[in-house]
């Protein structure tokens, strides 16, 4: 098999996971987490790209990446703000039981 | 593909599937970790050593830390009731649609001709990837710097709202 197709595929494994995740959870962290696996999925398929894909300019794939796991940071930090505010409000986590946002 | 990159690959995907699984947070998170760190050690294998240590950095050094306090902070008290078992449907649900998109992904992925060059990595110093930062790709670095500033300072007045729940004669 391709290199390139086996990496290609454990990142779909990757966002699959994440995907599953996301979907059947109803902690809010976890559904964060699978949030942020997903997006870890995409940055390892820029990765296979860089490395196997055509070679074009050398520096593309990694700025991408970069500038993805930096957006990811803000995202994360963000979103575990908001559960903790959630948290306070409505003294639980669960996603089923969250169905107001007015303070 | 030597053996090195299949056992990352496996170890990955089988921290990240037994963390989601799990239903203590606290494990959840610390197996997360070595899900990322799985990840950071497939980048260097790859050859991206600098997104690597970016990975190491933001996501087993910070990220995880910031989940841990979250997963402190939102603790359930000891009087609150178990929370109830995630219903069958919703499972079945999220693991019909999962493997639907696994599937047409993977499908799409051995459908492709996709182009084999496995040859050298691309030659990439951090020497270059700090010119690039600086030279054509500055503005968008601001911008990502403001971005972090302005997320990061929305963050600490989220989670450090006082609470309006307070009784009105209260001090």
């Amino acid at each position: 098999m391709n290199p390139l197709q086996l990496c290609l595929l454990a990142s779909s494994g990757l966002f699959c996971i994440g995907l599953v995740a996301a979907l059947a959870r109803s902690n809010t962290i976890l559904v964060l987490l699978g949030l942020e696996l997903m997006l870890n999925a995409a940055n390892l398929n820029f990765i296979a790209f860089w490395r196997y894909g055509h070679p074009g300019a050398p520096a593309t794939g990694v700025i991408f990446v970069l500038f993805a796991i930096a957006v990811a940071a803000a995202e994360a930090a963000v979103g575990l703000a908001l559960i903790i505010a959630i948290s306070r409000h409505q003294r639980s986590i669960r996603l089923q039981e969250a169905v107001t946002l007015k303070g | 593909m030597n053996p090195a990159a299949l056992i990352i690959i496996v170890v990955l995907l089988a921290s990240a599937a037994v963390a989601l699984s799990l239903r203590n947070l606290v494990r959840a998170a610390l197996l997360l970790t070595v899900s990322w760190a799985g990840l950071a050690a497939f980048y260097l294998w790859a050859g991206a050593e600098f997104v690597a240590f970016a990975q190491v950095l933001v996501y087993v050094g910070a990220v995880s830390m910031v989940v841990l306090f979250a997963v402190l902070l939102t603790r359930p008290a000891p009087t609150d009731p178990p929370p109830p078992r995630a219903t069958y449907g919703r499972v079945l649900g999220a693991l019909l649609a999962g493997s639907a998109v696994g599937g047409l992904l993977c499908g799409a992925i051995l459908g492709t001709p996709l182009p084999s060059s496995p040859g050298a990595p691309p030659a990439l110093t951090v020497r270059e990837i700090g010119r690039q930062l600086m030279g054509v790709h500055a503005a968008a670095l601001l911008v990502a710097g403001v971005l972090l500033t302005v997320a990061l300072l929305g963050a600490i007045v989220l989670a450090a709202a006082p609470g309006r729940r307070r009784s009105p004669d209260a001090p």
